[in-house]
């Protein structure tokens, strides 16, 4: 069945529950407002359950309602798994095998984001989610650059380490700062390196698109949830793998 | 509530005299070097205000002048008021102008009574400073009369961050109206890396606002209004960290900010600046605060967002003594320690919920006059804010039952969004739920003798003082002239929230100096006089 819609409790009853704040003191026009909006997105009949003023003019809704959009999963586009999930076993055998030398990993904040949280989670031993993090691999070569790292020191340190692949973490995403560090890091990397020495660009961070990678110049974006696992069998997928070793 | 877990007291005593076992050789090598930063906060309690065209502050261009013909191991002010006088320079931030312009050459001077005449100079100067810090204490102390201190405890903590002072400042406001007790205001990212403090109102910030002594001064001014509109004094909080905490702390003191963000191993561990400038800073940021009436608020918390918080709890309790004897020694009074501590055990984990009550409960007691900073859940909230809600409700219940004194407010958008109103609005309805419904819970909640709490948190205060004993051990085989001593190399190691930091890497190590032998700073001499 390709073709779907909400659940609240019955099978194509359409169900969808939704909050929001209006700029407004809370009275019968502000409920009356709230309805006027969910009936514009499409709620229909909507049933306001909650309204509450909070301090002088803003007034908080939730508004429960149906909906009779339809979604066909078949026409959904998303970046799917296109490589297989390896065990860590499996990801130092076929690096050993195959690569014949441990495989190297720059991992970064950069720009002013002082969040390390997603590159800690990603690289160190610690890991997130009962999985360790790359830095626990014995194939793998990892240098965690840490916080607030400049594009530049990214650069010569992947040259010095020869990097085979960077990891970048990006949090902070006001004024899509994210965005901006990104396109400033992969065209860092285009003008410092021809494209044949050039590392892998890995992105990570909670807030980015999967679909932008071509856009932002990287070669994949990792989203939320993302599990260490997850990025050493995609390194090992672009790098080894596909490349056949191509050391 | 002391004895509720039936801590043993020779193991708690134990535990002190480790700490100030390791902290002492961090203090005496604070006490023999001085900071670029330190010497400016001297400048700026001698009453340099202002920066040159470019935004650098004129205590940066004159501490750089004085440090490029003298170097800093000498002391500023001793250096720039023998130069006031011979040049004939009447105000201090006209010689930063002229030095800056290169027309003023600086000497330590050779005469017995010059040498004299200069620290006399500076005593005053620094003197008049510190008396306006005094005087902001006082105002303080009559303000919270007048208008009262919040009717229970935990406080309420509030955070704002726009980037914007002048839209931070209606926000504050009516968090304030909404229930706060404190704002903090956080700065934007990257602070922290600065060598130099912004000067007036900003409006642009990355994830929060710039700390300035404008801004500080312009949001005291509007919570001072909307306290005496609410009768209940609202207290401000900022963040003395970074490479200019001895500066902001100065500045903090000058414009009255109540709680200051100031811990002694943040900056190294998680913002990786060097370890000797960090607790050289520390020392004098803390002895500023003491004289200020400001109670600082320490970053435990930090630990358990990368460790793990049922593994590293006792690195917490480590963490908290040494905070504990570090600010002791700067001469800070119990009741201006909110060390830290957070809500970060995966809630996953059975019994989640009575280790968070066992570790809360042994923070309270090992320091039972100290307002505990109780942290909420950040490592665990996924984005499912349903559950984030109810995380924050046990969150605030663990906080109720174990009688902390300041409560961060949880977000069930952490990690999602920065704060909506919505949110705020949401969070503090749960903390007013809580507070009303089990507020005095922790008059009843006794553990059980011999139970699961008891267990807990006797066995981390014992890990604790085997990771102390560990440190004071593994250094007993090392160069004993070893700047620092044990802590140091615990440091470098790794010990603490797992991140490696060496005392010979990090940023800020190029404005480190050892004292000189006729080293002055007359703000240190009096703060530590005043004792």
């Amino acid at each position: 069945m390709s073709i779907v819609r909400p659940y609240g409790d019955t099978t194509g009853d359409g169900m969808v529950q939704l909050s929001f704040t209006l700029p407004i003191r809370h009275d019968k026009r502000a409920e009356g407002a709230a309805l006027q909006l969910a009936a514009k997105m499409g709620m229909d009949p909507a049933m306001l359950v909650h309204a509450r003023q909070m301090g002088d003019g803003f007034t908080f809704f939730v508004v429960y309602g149906k909906v009779n959009h339809l979604v066909d999963t078949a026409k959904v586009q998303v970046v799917e798994r296109d490589f297989p999930l390896l065990s860590a076993k499996e990801i130092n055998a076929v690096i050993k095998r195959r690569l014949r030398r441990r495989l190297n990993v720059v991992g970064a904040c950069i720009g002013t984001d002082a969040h390390t949280v997603g590159i800690d989670a990603i690289l160190n031993v610690k890991g997130i989610a009962g999985e360790k993090g790359l830095e626990y691999y014995r194939e793998l070569s990892v240098t965690n650059m840490g916080a607030q790292v400049s594009v530049p020191d990214l650069v010569e340190t992947a040259r010095a380490q020869k990097a085979d692949a960077v990891l970048v973490s990006q949090v902070v995403t006001q004024r899509d700062a994210h965005l901006q560090n990104i396109r400033a890091m992969s065209a860092a990397f285009r003008e410092a390196l021809p494209a044949g020495r050039r590392p892998l660009l890995i992105v990570g961070g909670p807030r980015f698109d999967e679909l932008m990678a071509g856009e932002l110049g990287v070669d994949r974006i990792f989203g939320r949830g993302t599990t260490p696992r997850e990025v050493a069998s995609y390194l090992v997928h672009a790098l080894v793998a596909a490349k056949g070793g191509a050391a | 509530m002391a004895g509720k877990l039936e801590l043993d007291p020779r193991v708690v005593a134990r535990a002190r005299g480790l700490a100030a076992r390791v902290g002492q050789p961090v203090v005496d090598l604070a006490r023999s070097h001085t900071t670029v930063s330190v010497e400016r906060a001297v400048l700026r309690l001698a009453g340099v205000a202002g920066a040159d065209p470019d935004g650098i502050p004129w205590v940066n261009r004159l501490a750089d002048a004085v440090r490029a013909d003298v170097g800093l191991g000498h002391g500023v002010a001793v250096p720039v008021f023998h130069a006031m006088r011979t040049a004939g320079v009447e105000d201090i931030t006209v010689l930063a102008q002229k030095a800056a312009a290169g027309s003023i050459r600086f000497a330590v001077p050779e005469k017995k009574a010059e040498v004299t005449a200069a620290r006399r100079a500076a005593r005053r100067a620094t003197g008049d400073g510190l008396r306006r810090v005094d005087r902001r204490r006082a105002e303080r102390d009559r303000l919270i009369k007048r208008w009262g201190d919040p009717p229970r405890r935990p406080w309420i903590y509030l955070i704002v961050a726009t980037g914007d002072i002048y839209e931070d400042i209606p926000q504050a406001q009516a968090a304030a109206r909404a229930g706060a007790d404190v704002i903090a205001v956080i700065r934007s990212t990257g602070q922290s890396l600065l060598d130099y403090v912004p000067e007036g109102a900003t409006r642009e910030g990355f994830a929060g606002t710039y700390a300035t002594q404008e801004n500080f001064r312009l949001m005291r001014a509007a919570l001072d209004q909307t306290s005496q509109e609410l009768g209940r004094y609202v207290r401000l909080t900022n963040y003395a960290s970074g490479l200019c905490m001895p500066e902001i702390a100065a500045l903090a003191g000058l414009e009255r900010l109540d709680m200051m963000l100031n811990d002694s191993m943040y900056g190294i561990l998680f913002r990786d600046i060097n370890p000797i400038r960090t607790f050289v800073d520390q020392r004098f940021s803390r002895q500023v605060h003491a004289r200020a009436g400001i109670v600082i608020n320490t970053g435990e918390d930090n630990y358990l967002t990368t460790a793990d918080a049922v593994e590293a709890a006792h690195t917490v309790t480590v963490s908290q003594l040494l905070n504990e004897f570090f600010a002791h020694e700067a001469g800070l009074a119990d009741w201006q320690l909110g060390l830290g501590h957070a809500f970060e055990i995966n809630p996953d984990l059975p019994d989640s919920f009575r280790l968070e009550l066992a570790h809360a409960l042994l923070a309270r007691e090992l320091f039972p006059d100290a307002p505990l900073k109780w942290m909420p859940p950040t490592k665990h909230m996924t984005g499912d804010v349903f559950r984030g809600n109810l995380l924050d409700g046990f969150f605030n219940l663990a906080g109720a039952l174990t009688g902390q004194g300041i409560l961060l407010v949880g977000m069930m958008t952490e990690a999602v969004v920065t704060p909506w109103l919505s949110d705020r609005d949401i969070a503090l309805q749960n903390v007013r739920y809580v507070l009303d419904g089990a507020g005095n819970l922790h008059e009843d909640f006794v553990p059980a003798p011999g139970g699961f709490i008891q267990r807990r948190a006797r066995q981390v205060l014992g890990e604790a003082v085997e990771l102390l004993e560990r440190i004071v051990e593994r250094a007993a085989g090392a160069d004993p002239r070893a700047p620092g001593g044990p802590l140091l190399e615990a440091i470098a190691d790794g010990t603490f929230g797992i991140m490696k930091r060496p005392a010979d890497r990090g940023k800020g190590l190029d404005g480190v100096a050892k004292h000189e032998d006729d080293y002055y700073n007359p703000a240190t001499e009096a703060l530590e006089a005043a004792r």
